[in-house]
Order: structure tokens, then sequence, then C-alpha cells
């Protein structure tokens, strides 16, 4: 690509580095996406009261660009946060059918990751896997706080690498 | 310059709080000395007792305790002493006991300093021997803490002696248990010696329950044990009849009154469940019986707390437990029902309680309640198949 | 005069202010709600089933996830009826502790009903002052128990875990703090207009009504009955504290409101006392045999949870897992009464009804 640099004087150029960024539109996207990742607020059972936990004075999500939507339409994130029964399992599809693209799973949780203690129950969805993709497993019951906030770092990460590289992350 | 100026001045007032508080630090370590010292002089005079004989119990308690806080200087020393003596008999005494325990701790910036001292010492003496006992155990406990610095040191001792009879002692019994206990960066040291003898080994058990000291939760556990073996008239009290056996006397004469002989299967205290009177109503007179339950003057069990089925593999049984707050008494009422075809009233019509219990049995189980307004499958939807909660439930999909 | 007609309107299983995954149906005229359906088993978890085939202490962690926002009552309450099934002995500082624990959860339950109603209802702040205070209970309990939220602390003739050093003092500094804190929620919102509107005269019903739904907890004590199973029928060693008992007449969300507000402070006197009280020594686990064995026969205990009267029925036939396992959940039994509630309220008056019963959906589906 040519570029009409020649009128340019030296300070100018200078100037220019040290302020413009070439990128790829790609990875423009992935950071802004990145860095305003909105979840839905979706809670399921304990691991909600941990959601929320987040979401409050002293964990704080907001700083991380993070803020809880209240509907499928307006979010870009998914957290399962708590077991997926069978009799939610279709609404689990729904909503994650709602949302607009692009859009990410977290699975919150051993129960959400795949049935936690009720794995031997017969009401409950072994795993949420089982019904939409899942980015980023959580592990823990319920996982601490600061757990969640390493999840979502590691989606934005995940994000980031995969608009750079074009490679997918599964 | 002013900046340099500030930066000396709070050098000088740093080293003077420093020096302030490694003098408080001082004055304490001197009056804990004192204390410590003082103590075992008062003990002697308080030893020099009555009659002949020299006491043999002696009791006595010191504590110290010294704060000293950052910003505040404040200083609390209280010391306590007891001492009782009694001696019946014309000897020596038998026991001296000491302890001291030092602890000190350094941490960061703030430096705060309790320091407790206990000392329990008891011995008795009924003949004219010499003792006896002893029996010591001393703990000390140091806690540091990581925000505060706090300091604690904790000194407990306890001895007990007893010697009954006119011989020598037997029996040296040695306890001693120290615990320290360090938490973050802090580093607690303490010490805890204790020695003792005792006379007579029957009173072994005595003294290891009556001795309580901050101890190590082993040593802890093990003294609870041997202190209950003691045992309590447990088979007593099952023999007498439940406090309870006069209410369930007043249900089963009331409702065989009103409804005639027969309604009730059995009646029995239920000693497992807090001693609750357990009616068994027959199948068809279930429904009579619950409504009598509650609209009988005398009865009138107004709250309906819990109804649930269970499947007992031979038959099903609901089981509903009434709470009257006008008498303040419980009832349980049961019934049995036939597996294959369970079905039985619903009590729905009298207690609105039991409208979505009753529908959970439904769902579980699948007890059909008659009269029921609206029986649904409420957990699982009504396309599930099968009753989950029942014994023989085989899932009708096989799990991915 | 508006011709209006009937119409459907779902609302749930995800939705903000259902506090989980509740669903109702409403039949609307406008903004008026002809009927309501509440639709529940979202969460049906299969507890009681998987109970079957657990040992008496592999229960105890299922129990933290029914009721999740006061784990310590639920465990208190499988441990006490194996206790009542043995005769079991508890210790007198094991009882210390899981009281101090039981308290500490009713008062971080309470705090996170607190902001949630209000976040409902419309005022974001208090939310987030509640969860303050509820992070220094959960870290407190966190220390204790070595988990924040789903604690498994307690054990068939004891605790799990001794306090750690400097525990109780940290409990001894909490009460003042929050009562101070309480001033300052009371100054935020009690009295404050826009709230006394919304939730006064709203979702009302009588002593009698109530007593006939089975309601328990602060739902029975807003219409004036004195009734706590801790005052009334104590267990543990609630029978040593001096505190009262909170009630209100209204019957409405406010008073309900009340109460609860009152209870946070009931339970910090029991804190109080019990810091005091707590003995410096003693063991936390009483003699128990390694496997536990429940005798034959079959118990009902009820105890008093944040949310009411939490219950727990055992039938054992003498083997180390229970025969049959039901809870008496106190969510399941307050939400019955919530279509009467609703029928010819405003739609806008659903979420300030159905917040004020106070449901954790893991307790109502099991």
């Amino acid at each position: 690509m040519d570029l009409k640099m020649d009128n340019i004087s030296p300070q100018e150029m200078e100037e220019l580095q040290r302020n413009v960024f070439v990128t790829t539109l790609e990875q423009v996207k992935a950071w802004a996406r990145s860095n305003s990742l909105w979840p839905m607020t979706f809670g399921l059972a304990c691991c909600a009261i941990e959601m929320m936990g987040v979401g409050s004075s002293h964990y704080d999500l907001d700083r991380f660009g993070s803020f809880f939507r209240t509907s499928p339409r307006q979010s870009d994130v998914m957290i399962v946060s708590g077991t997926v029964t069978k009799k939610m399992a279709p609404i689990v599809k729904r909503l994650y059918d709602q949302m607009p693209e692009p859009k990410w799973v977290i699975a919150m949780g051993s129960c959400a990751t795949a049935g936690g203690p009720y794995v031997k129950s017969y009401s409950v969805v072994k795993g949420v896997d089982q019904i939409v993709p899942v980015d980023v497993y959580i592990p823990g019951c319920p996982p601490n706080p600061a757990a969640l906030i390493y999840g979502i770092n590691k989606l934005k990460e995940k994000i980031r690498y995969e608009a750079k590289t074009g490679k997918r992350v599964i | 310059m002013g900046g340099e100026k500030d930066l000396e001045q709070l050098k000088r007032e740093a080293a003077a709080k420093a020096k302030e508080a490694a003098k408080k630090r001082q004055a304490e370590k001197a009056a804990a000395e004192a204390g410590g010292t003082r103590e075992p002089v008062k003990e002697e005079s308080e030893k020099a007792t009555p009659a002949n004989e020299e006491d043999d119990l002696a009791k006595k308690k010191a504590a110290a305790v010294a704060k000293a806080k950052a910003a505040a200087a404040a200083k609390k020393a209280a010391m306590q002493q007891g001492a009782e003596g009694e001696a019946p008999g014309n000897e020596e005494d038998d026991l001296a006991k000491k302890k001291a325990a030092a602890v000190a701790k350094a941490k960061a910036a703030a430096a705060a300093k309790k320091a407790a001292m206990q000392q329990d010492t008891a011995g008795e003496a009924p003949g004219n021997e010499e003792d006896d006992l002893a029996k010591k155990k001393a703990a000390a406990v140091a806690k540091a803490k990581a925000a505060a610095a706090a300091k604690k040191a904790a000194m407990q001792q306890d001895a007990e002696g007893e010697a009954p009879g006119n011989e020598e002692d037997d029996l040296a019994k040695k306890k001693a248990a120290a615990v320290a206990k360090a938490k973050a960066a802090a580093a607690a040291k303490a010490k805890a010696a204790a020695g003792g003898a005792g006379a007579g080994d029957d009173e072994k058990a005595k003294a290891i329950a009556a001795a309580k000291a901050k101890a190590a939760a082993a040593a802890k556990a093990k003294a609870a044990g041997s202190a209950k073996t003691g045992g309590d008239a447990e088979p007593d009290e099952t023999a007498k009849p439940s406090i309870n056996q006069p209410f369930l006397d007043k249900y089963t004469k009331v409702i065989e009154k009103h409804l005639g002989e027969g309604v009730l299967e059995e009646s029995y205290i239920n000693k497992l469940s807090k001693d609750v009177p357990t009616l068994v109503a027959k199948r068809d007179s279930y429904f009579k019986v619950a409504e009598f339950l509650k609209y009988n003057e005398q009865l009138s069990f107004d709250y309906l707390s819990e109804i649930h089925g269970t499947d007992f593999e031979t038959h099903m049984e609901v089981y509903v437990h009434f709470y009257s707050y006008k008498n303040s008494q419980s009832v349980a009422l049961k019934v049995k029902i036939n597996r294959d075809q369970p079905e039985i009233e619903s009590l729905q019509p009298l207690w609105e309680g039991a409208n979505w219990p009753e529908c959970e049995a439904y769902d579980l189980l699948g007890i059909k309640f008659t009269g029921h307004p609206n029986l649904n499958r409420i957990m699982l939807g009504e396309d599930w198949v099968g009753h989950p909660m029942r014994k023989d439930y085989e899932p009708y999909d096989v799990e991915v | 005069m508006i011709r209006t007609e009937e119409m459907l309107l779902n609302v749930g299983p995800q939705h903000p202010s259902t506090h989980g995954v509740f669903r109702i149906v409403l039949k609307i005229d406008g903004e008026i709600i002809k009927e309501a359906t509440p639709v529940i088993g979202y969460l049906h978890r299969g507890t009681e089933k998987i109970a079957e085939d657990l040992q008496y202490t592999q229960i105890i962690p299922y129990t933290d996830r029914m009721d999740y926002i006061s784990a310590m009552t639920n465990n208190y309450v499988i441990c006490h009826a194996v206790e009542t099934m043995m005769g079991l002995e508890v210790p007198e500082r094991a009882e210390y502790l899981r009281v101090m624990a039981m308290e500490l959860n009713r008062v971080a339950s309470h705090l996170v009903w607190w902001g949630t109603y209000l976040l409902d209802i419309g005022a974001v702040s208090p939310f987030l002052y509640a969860f303050r205070e509820r992070e220094m209970i959960v870290n407190m309990l966190n220390e204790l128990s070595g988990a924040r939220l789903t604690f498994n602390y307690m054990r068939v003739g004891g605790v799990k875990w001794d306090a750690p050093e400097g525990w109780i003092e940290k409990v001894a500094e909490f009460i003042p703090y929050m009562r101070e804190q309480l001033k300052g929620y009371h100054q935020l919102v009690t009295g404050n207009e826009i709230f006394m509107n919304r939730v006064k005269g709203v979702g009302r019903y009588t002593k009698a009504e109530a007593i006939n739904y089975s309601l328990s907890g602060p739902n029975l004590r807003c219409t004036g009955v004195k009734w706590d199973l801790r005052k009334n029928e104590p267990y543990s060693i609630y029978d040593r504290f001096d505190f009262d008992v909170p009630v209100s007449d209204g019957g409405d969300a406010w008073a309900r409101y009340q109460v609860r507000m009152a209870e946070i402070e009931e339970s910090l006197k029991i804190l109080e006392q019990a810091v005091e009280q707590f003995p410096k020594e003693g063991a936390i686990l009483a003699k128990v045999p390694k496997i536990i064995k429940a005798p034959k026969g079959e118990a009902f205990v009820r105890i008093e949870s944040p949310r009411g009267e939490i219950g727990c029925y055992i039938a054992s036939d003498g083997k180390k897992e229970p025969y049959r396992l039901k809870f008496r959940r106190p969510s399941f039994y307050n939400l019955q009464i919530l279509p009467k509630l609703l029928k010819g309220e405003n739609i806008a008056n659903l979420i300030a009804i159905l917040g004020a019963i106070d449901i954790v959906l893991g307790e109502v589906d099991g």
C-alpha cells in the first residue's frame, strides 16, 4: 500500500508515527468487543449469588467494562450461573438464540460445566455444553467472584487472540 | 526545604514514638515481672493459715493484663489473687507451683500487648499426710493478628491434688499443654511447664474432668470424653412416659368420642421426633380425622406445617404435621394407602397450605389427591414419564 | 369507558426480579391482573432422591444448595434431625459456634433480601450498601468454614471447624459496625416517601389467611402472630439468649420490611450475647460413630430459617443412608399465597409483592 508521504515534514512524520497505529479491522473489533462484554443477568442457582457479588460494591465488575443487562437482546455473553435442569434447558437454548451475534457463553460453576454435585440427579442436564457452545468454563461450587472475573478476562483474551491469529480457540 | 523539614520532623516524631513504645514495653515487662514475682510471695503469706498444719488447698488466680496501644497509651493492670486454704490435718504443705510465661512479639508498626496470667492451684489434704497433689496444666496461647498487632499471652494454670489416705502418693500425673499459634508474620513463643504429683489414683478421672485449661484440641476431646463417663441415667428416662402422653390420650379420646371407635389404626408417641403425638388414621377416615383436627374446639390444629408422601414399597404413606397456635401443640397424622392405586382425599379444601405440597407428592410419587382443585405436575412438567421418588423409578431416557 | 381485552403475559423464568428461575403467567386486563399462575420447577434438582443413596454426612453439602442464601440453617436442620433421632448431646462450644454461624447467616440473608428488594422496586444504591456489609459477613463465614456460600460447616454432633484465632473478636467488632450501618439504612430507605408509597398496603393478607396458607417466618409475623421457633420451641441453645420476636400487624409488604429489618437487630443481639458467653474451651464435636446410623423410625424437626420454618423429615430403616428424606422448604410454602395476592393488583405491584415474600428458588424447587 502506497501512502503519499513526500510532502510531510520530518517533525510531522514523527508525530504521525507516534499517534497513528495501523492494525486490522478484525483486531479493532475484537478490542472494542472484548472491552465491553455485557453479560446477561441470568441467575439460575447458587452461583447467581456470587454473580451478584461480582456486580456489587466489593468486586465491581464494571471496571472491566462488563455491565449486566437484563435482556438477551442487549447482551454479548451469557453467564450460565447454576444448575441447568431438563425443564430449564429449552429456555436456556432459546435465550441463547435470542442473543445477537457475536455471542459467547461462560459456564460458571461445576453444575453448568458438567452437572456437578447433581450429576446423578434425574432432572439435571449434565453440563450446559450439551445445549449451547461454551467458551469458558469456571470450576467451583460456587466459584469465588474473583474466579468469575478471571473467567471473563480469559474470555477477553480469547476474543483478541482469535482476531489476531484467525484461529479458533476451542 | 519545607519538604525536608517535614521529613526530618516526621523522622524525629517517629523516633520519639518508637522510643515511647519501647519504654512502654519495658514498663509493661517490668510490671508483668513484678506481678510474677509478687505472686509467689503472696502465695506464701497466705499459706500461713490456720492451726498446725499448713494448707492443703490453695487456689490462686492471678491475671495481669497490660495493654498498650499506639495512639493512646492506656495501661491496665489487673491482678487478682485468691487464695483459700483449708487444712484439716497437721501437715506440711504440699505443693508449690509456679509458672512463668513470657511471650514477646513484635510486629510492624503498632504494638499492643496483653498479658494475662491465670493461675489456679488447688490442693486438698484431708488426712495427716503429705500431700498429694499435683497437677498442673499450663497453657499459653499467643495470638498475633495481622492487621492490628496485638499480643496476648495468656497463661492458665490449674492444679489440683487430692490425697484421701495416709499414704504417699503413688501417682504422678502431669499434663502440660502448650499451644502456640502464630498467625501471619508474627512469631509467638509460649512456654508452658507443668509438674505435679497427685496421690490417689482413683481421683484421676475427677481431676481430669475438673481441669480446665486451654489445651490442644486433642487433649480437650479426651478430657470431655472421660468426664462424660460419669454416666447419665438415660435408661431411666426412656422408661418414663413422655410429657406429651396426656395430649395424645386427649386427642384419641376426643376423636373416638366424636368419630367413633376404629377411625384410628394406632396412636403413639414418636420418641425419635421430639415426642410428637402421632396418629395413624385409617384410609377411609383420613379426611374426617383431619377435618376434625382442624375444627374441633379442643384440638383446633389450624396450621399445616408439612405434608408429604413416602414410598415404603409395601405401601405409600402420607405424613402430615399439624400445629395448633391456640394450644401450642403439635400432632402428626399419618395414613397408609395402597401403593398400586395411591389415592387419598386432598386436604387442600381445609388448609390452603396443602395445595402445592400435594401437587409435589403427586408429581414425585404419583399419589392422587381427590378433591384437589388443580392437581398438576408442579416440578417436572406434564410430559414427564414416571414418578422419581418411587423406589422402583427407572429413567425414561438413558442419560447421555 | 375504555374497552379492554384480556391478554396473557408471561414473566420469567429469565426475569431479573424473580430472583432465579421463577415463572408466572398473568392474565391481565389492561393493567389489572385477573389471574396469576405461578410455574415452578425450573430448578428442581432431585435433592431428596440423591440423598437416598448418600450417608448423612454426605447429604449436608446438598442442603447448602437448597436455600443458598442461608445455607447454615439448612446445615443445621439436617444435623438437628439426625441428632434428635440418635439422642446426641452436642457440645456447648459447638452449639455456640452453630448459633453464631446461623445468626451471621441470617443477617447476611436479610441483607441480600433488602438489597435486591429495593433494587427490584427501583433503588439501586441500597444493593451496593447491603452487599458491602454482606461481604464482611461472608468473609467471616469463609474464615470459619472455608467457603463463601455453600459452607458445609456443620456435622452430626457438632461442627467441622473450630473458630480460628481472633474470629470471635472479629464478630464482636462487626456487631457495633453493623448497628451503625443499619441506622444508615433506615435513614436512606425506611422513611422515604416514594418507597412508602410503593410498599404500604401492597400485598396485604390477614392473620387467618397467613395461617391457612401455611406461611411462616417474617411472612407470618407481619400479621401479628408472635411466633418464632427459636423462642417458642427453642432448639440448640436459643433459650439462653435474650431477644425479641419482632412483629408487625400490617400484613403488607411494608410490615414485612419492618419485621425483617428488626430481625437483623435481634440477630445482632443474639450474636452479642453469644460472643460474651462463648466458652473458651471445649470440644466441637460430640463422640459420634464413624458411620452415622439413625435408628429405625422417623422424625420431623423444624427450625427457624430466615425465610421461615424449615423442617426435615427423615424416615430411617437403621442403615447409614436415610430411607426417605424430605425437607419442608419455607419458600415453597410461602409462595403459595402469591396468586391470591396478585388478583386485582396492578402489574407494577407484582414485583413489590413477590419480592416481599422473599423466596429462594433453590428452596422452592428442592
